[in-house]
């Protein structure tokens, strides 16, 4: 189903593309996204093993956090990122209406992701949850002492025991949440180039590294989605 | 200076279905009651299918050059190596 827009007979040594054989710019965008795998993996490695060391205490997160909510936003940022794929697509086919549609889409994705996010802070700080863990008195400490939460290894936690939770928690969806928020801000500064005619069909560069960074901010939530939320 | 060499786009709608039915089977078989190692097992591996679609598909890394990939490569043993030291740091 794979077409091509333009074609040139030895891609490999195509103008501007230099020894690795993509343009300059995009190859950065690659290794800056290497160094933020090791960023990511710094935080989800050390979550691993906090979690590991403290099993019988962890709360099961089901119990605390809101899944239907995060899956809903989940999905929402992978629409995100078909929407700046879709962009991606159009300007490489010289749609100028196409790439401004899709764009300003993937804003609003981004937007509401972050958002939404925002609202769930609200919504579990108020609830008691906070990066210390649960703050004494709240809704969710009185049920932590009653037993309602139950830990990752099936067994009720003790209230206190959640600090490690908390902190890990807010830590990683937090710095993630920045992540997208810079993305949002980059999405809307192509957006306003996009609508002031600054992509053609040949000069998109900027669309696609952004798009890079975008999809990456959308590969990393799926992990952190599946190890924060859904483990 | 304007890129001028093949440019694929493969279906981004199959794999946008891929991913949200791919996210729904996660989801659902938190709530189906697997045992804990069968669970984290089979997370793990929805987690990384998805991941490759985006990166393959998305990131268009199945159509980039060879040496590119090399280099978007070379962190990810390292990551491992680091997930797997910490590991053993705690089965001490």
């Amino acid at each position: 189903m794979a077409h091509a827009a333009t074609v040139h007979p030895h891609p490999e040594h195509a103008p501007g593309q230099g020894q690795v054989g993509v343009y300059t710019q995009k190859l950065g965008m690659w290794i800056f996204l290497c160094s933020e795998v090791m960023f990511f993996t710094a935080l989800i490695g050390s979550y691993i093993i906090l979690r590991w060391g403290s099993l019988d205490v962890w709360p099961k997160p089901q119990g605390v956090l809101n899944i239907p909510l995060t899956a809903l936003n989940t999905f929402i940022l992978i629409c995100s990122s078909v929407s700046m794929v879709k962009a991606f697509a159009s300007i490489t086919h010289g749609d100028q209406a196409g790439l401004k549609k899709w764009l300003v889409v993937t804003c609003f994705g981004g937007a509401f992701f972050v958002s939404v996010q925002a609202y769930e802070y609200w919504h579990l700080s108020h609830e008691g949850f906070v990066p210390g863990g649960f703050v004494e008195g709240s809704e969710l400490f009185r049920r932590a002492l009653e037993g309602h939460i139950a830990g990752a290894t099936g067994g009720a936690i003790v209230p206190a025991a959640a600090n490690l939770f908390g902190s890990t928690f807010y830590t990683m969806t937090g710095f993630h949440g920045f992540h997208v928020t810079c993305g949002v801000v980059c999405m809307i500064w192509v957006t306003i180039k996009a609508f002031r005619g600054g992509y053609t069909q040949t000069g998109y560069h900027g669309v696609e590294v952004v798009g890079l960074y975008w999809h990456f901010v959308d590969l990393v939530w799926i992990i952190l989605f599946t190890i924060v939320y859904l483990f | 200076m304007a890129e001028a060499f093949e440019r694929k786009h493969p279906n981004y709608v199959a794999v946008w279905i891929g991913l949200a039915v791919l996210t729904a089977i996660e989801v659902g078989i938190v709530y189906f009651g697997l045992t804990r190692k069968f669970l984290i097992l089979a997370l793990m591996l929805l987690a990384v299918w998805k991941a490759l679609l985006v990166a393959l598909y998305f990131m268009h890394l199945k159509f980039e050059p060879k040496r590119l990939l090399i280099i978007v490569l070379i962190p990810l043993p390292l990551a491992l190596i680091l997930v797997a030291f910490v590991l053993q740091e705690y089965g001490r």
